[in-house]
């Protein structure tokens, strides 16, 4: 077991940033990484020995979270995502950075699921593209054009601020 | 792009990413400051991913919760029924849900294991915040007669309990009492160590066969839940996590060893 701990606990504190940037809610966020161990623990025996155990790891959980977001949409029921959790992370910090934290959030939530977890897991949790690849299921030039896209996505709406209907009221 | 211009949409991601070998990097790095347009979009998208990461790593700075360790996770997995045998409670839970009508049904199905467990912990937490400030009474029926307060109790919950052993973490028992808890009962044993702290284990029949230890912050003090066989345990008490999961996965041990007298020691 502490042989399993030492492959899988390195892994840890970037799942949790990962599920926060999904789920913005601190509770849900560990939750779902629980949730992924608990499915990395039971599947053990079945996990690729050539693979790496860190995109193993993370396509579990992005398959959970969208399994969980086909449940939400099928019960009607929105996600309960609240910014007040958001706010409490950079609570100390200048209003600035406080500012471009919103913004990067609110520009995160312009993208689609796939947008999102292609930005994450390539740009904040390095990810190589073989390794995308595999957990989207789709050619490596595919990977490409869909992670040129999201940056630009992204890009876009961080330009364009956190509040695009407002301005178009304007 | 021109076709003479061997640089792709690959280069530009791998260039935004850092991940071009030096050559290549500074082949990259020419064909835009040529073509700067180009040069400016990808200078914005490296500019915008570097905030990105700045915002999200004080989550991955973050201190790894106890309850995510793979040493927790582990116990628990352990102690968990085989996935079929879960599968044919559902079912039957199904069919029950069924033969009650679709009420019975719905209100199984949007009552989730969290939802149960975390009444589960609001119930022990209230309990213990009762009774444990409690001088004169703060028991029913006192250790002193652990017998007749253990009988009692397994027979009023209709499941066999027994008191764990605590002496090892510093408690000893103090005793116990008979709670109500929605349409049944609960019983509440209550634990002291020579400081006079007190901790305080609840449990109740809550349907469910097995899930994983669940860490509650309650106001005053924090609580660990989980539920084996049927049966919803919780403990309360005002200690730091670490403890709290030291004297839960106590407890769950001794529970496991009075439930499987039979089993043949390992050879």
């Amino acid at each position: 077991m502490d042989e399993i701990a030492a492959i899988l606990e390195p892994h840890i504190p970037g799942l949790r940033r990962y599920a926060w940037a999904l789920l913005r809610d601190r509770e849900a966020a560990d939750d779902l990484v629980q949730d992924c161990l608990e499915h990395a623990l039971a599947g053990w025996h079945m996990r690729r020995r050539d693979g790496n155990p860190k995109a193993w790891l993370f396509t579990i959980l992005r398959n959970l979270h969208i399994s969980e977001l086909r449940r939400r949409s099928r019960r009607g029921t929105r996600a309960d995502v609240e910014e007040a959790d958001s706010a409490e992370a950079f609570q100390d910090a200048d209003p600035e950075r406080r500012l471009i934290f919103r913004e990067c959030l609110a520009a995160l939530d312009c993208l689609s699921e796939e947008q999102k977890s292609i930005l994450l897991l390539v740009g904040v949790e390095d990810l190589s593209y073989a390794d995308m690849a595999k957990a989207l299921d789709i050619p490596i030039g595919t990977v490409m054009s869909r992670l040129s896209r999201a940056r630009e996505r992204f890009r876009q709406a961080m330009e364009t601020g956190s509040a695009p209907q407002l301005r178009r009221v304007k | 792009m021109s076709v003479d211009q061997p640089i792709g949409e690959d280069d530009l991601n791998a260039f935004v990413d850092g991940r071009l070998g030096p050559e290549r990097h500074a082949l990259v790095s020419r064909f835009l400051s040529e073509n700067p347009q180009l040069g400016e979009r990808v200078a914005a998208d490296i500019a915008v991913r570097n905030t990105l990461r700045d915002s999200l790593q004080f989550k991955a700075a973050e201190p790894i919760p106890a309850r995510l360790r793979i040493a927790n996770l582990a116990v628990e997995r352990h102690a968990s029924r085989p996935h079929w045998l879960r599968v044919a409670a559902a079912a039957l839970l199904f069919a029950l849900g069924g033969l009650g009508g679709w009420f019975a049904h719905a209100r199984f199905a949007a009552t989730s294991v969290a939802q149960r467990e975390t009444r589960v912990a609001a119930e022990a937490l209230s309990a213990h915040r009762v009774f444990t400030a409690e001088t004169v009474h703060p028991v029913e029926v006192a250790a002193a007669q652990e017998a007749h307060l253990v009988q009692w109790l397994s027979r009023r919950l209709n499941h066999p309990l027994k008191a764990p052993d605590l002496s090892a973490q510093g408690f000893h028992l103090m005793g116990g009492r008979l709670l109500p808890a929605g349409s049944g009962a609960a019983a509440q044993l209550m634990y002291q160590d020579d400081g006079g702290a007190r901790l305080t284990l609840y449990l109740r029949a809550d349907g469910e066969a097995g899930t994983a230890f669940r860490f509650v912050q309650g106001q005053n003090a924090s609580a660990f839940t989980w539920s084996e066989d049927g049966f919803g345990y919780a403990i309360a008490a005002q200690v730091d996590r670490t403890q709290l999961l030291n004297i839960a996965e106590s407890v769950y041990q001794q529970s496991k060893v009075s439930e499987e007298p039979k089993k043949p020691p390992p050879t």
